[in-house]
């Protein structure tokens, strides 16, 4: 048999109804350890392409027989040519991750989360990176929330449902990813938001997001909630009185880091403040909708990530520390790396950097790593 | 650098510059360097890895104009 192309959109289905899945990964380790495809029913063996270039003899024993075997690679070069020496091996049902690791970087997923007023809240799980942003429509009308680069995913979204985008919100000056608020709000003639501490150093118009200057989408409201601690000027979105975004300083898991725009220390009260005071007065039958997730266990059998913000103070480690103390070495003390290029990316998302689109993909290269752990 | 032998894969995408690479040491002697040049990104790490894993030395890289340059010293 030949060996057959696979979609992200197709692994990233079977990953989300929890259908095995096992996976060559031929890039090199270091690019393996620092990150791959994961989920709860996938199996994943790391053997470096370069290893396998005079023959797949050696690996053969440990690969399933009856299994199909999706080999990925980096771009997906290396993976056609490791997928055909399996093919002349033998293997009856070997596959490849059309455009690699890239692809599934890019690809997102949108999945229902409620239904609103005249229309409904969508979340898009950008599973290869952990990035959720998300589409609210209302009577014809619809608006997105820290938009993705890929921005044509929300205008073949719009389209297919007759919406016109109105505006685009950041809830903060993004580190981990470019975003596509400002790109897309300028090609629909919509408004973009962002939050105006975090936007200092931006070069281009953008409409400042405030608390107390509610948008109106259709029939249902966004409220801007000041709710600095990730970033000076990091603002959360409420939907409805139902929904709350919280970008990246509420976490399903985890909360948001304060050290991206190098001032941790600065913005620990800051940090600290939201969390224990100003989410906490909130109701506690909201449901929480993040900008990232970090573990595939996070999403629900929809493919949702989501909790009521009552559980999260329950459950979520990050809103149980007593001490201001401990509090502050947790957050500024032993975080994970810092995002790939999360320099060159928040130059972009101000506008001071203009790389083309393939320096970008790399760029945007690895998990996200927002969280303090 | 002084080398040996060149390579230039430059416009190949991967994995050919590896391929091509391991092909070229195969005729050369313990101790000769081989200089490769190459255009894909990926070639950085990987030439890297893979000269790791094969016990030869990487004694050199650089990028001039989208140009990689790599100087591996055969073991």
């Amino acid at each position: 048999m030949a060996l057959k192309q696979k979609q992200a959109s197709e692994v990233a289905t079977k990953i989300i109804n929890q259908q095995e899945l096992f996976i060559l990964d031929v890039r090199n380790e270091d690019a393996y350890g620092d990150w791959k495809i994961e989920g709860a029913s996938v199996t994943s063996m790391n053997v470096p392409y370069f290893d396998l270039i005079d023959g797949v003899e050696e690996i053969l024993p440990k690969l399933p027989k009856d299994k199909e075997i999706l080999v990925v690679c980096a771009k997906e070069g290396s993976s056609i040519f490791v997928g055909e020496e399996l093919v002349e091996a033998g293997l009856e049902n070997v596959s490849y991750l059309s455009g690699g690791m890239k692809a599934w970087s890019e690809y997102l997923e949108p999945v229902k989360v409620g239904d609103l007023p005249g229309g409904a809240l969508y979340q898009f799980v950008r599973l290869g990176k952990g990035c959720l942003s998300y589409l609210i429509e209302s009577n014809g009308e619809a608006a997105v929330v820290d938009t993705n680069r890929m921005i044509e995913n929300y205008t073949s979204f719009a389209e297919n449902k007759g919406l016109a985008i109105k505006a685009t919100f950041d809830t903060h000056l993004h580190a981990d990813h470019i975003s596509g608020g400002k790109t897309l709000a300028d090609q629909v003639n919509g408004t973009y938001y962002l939050p105006e501490e975090d936007a200092g150093e931006v070069t281009f118009d953008y409409t400042a997001l405030k608390e107390g200057s509610t948008v109106t989408i259709g029939e249902v409201t966004i409220e801007p909630i000041y709710s600095p601690g990730h970033t000076i000027g990091s603002t959360s979105l409420m939907i409805n009185d139902a929904y709350l975004l919280t970008g990246d300083i509420l976490f399903v898991e985890s909360i948001g880091r304060p050290d991206l725009a190098g001032k941790a220390e600065d913005w620990v009260q800051d940090l600290r403040t939201t969390l224990y005071n100003r989410y906490k007065e909130m109701a506690g039958e909201l449901v929480v909708l993040p900008a990232h997730f970090s573990k595939m266990a996070e999403l629900d059998e929809k493919g949702l990530v989501s909790a009521k913000l009552q559980d999260l103070y329950q459950k979520n480690d990050g809103l149980n520390v007593e001490k201001e103390e401990d509090f502050r070495k947790m957050v500024t003390e032993n975080l994970p790396p810092q995002p790939n290029a999360y320099q060159e990316i928040r130059e972009t998302n101000m506008g001071k950097m203009t790389p083309d689109e393939e320096t970008k993909r790399e760029m945007e290269i690895g998990p996200n790593r927002c969280a303090v752990n | 650098m002084n080398s040996q032998k060149t390579l230039d894969t430059k416009g190949l995408a991967c994995p050919m510059p590896i391929v091509k690479t391991k092909k070229a040491m195969k005729d050369m002697e313990s101790g000769e360097v081989l200089e490769v040049q190459a255009t894909d990104k990926g070639a950085q790490s990987d030439l890297a890895a893979w000269a790791k894993s094969g016990g030869h030395e990487l004694m050199k890289s650089e990028e001039t104009d989208g140009v990689f340059y790599f100087w591996i010293k055969k073991a």
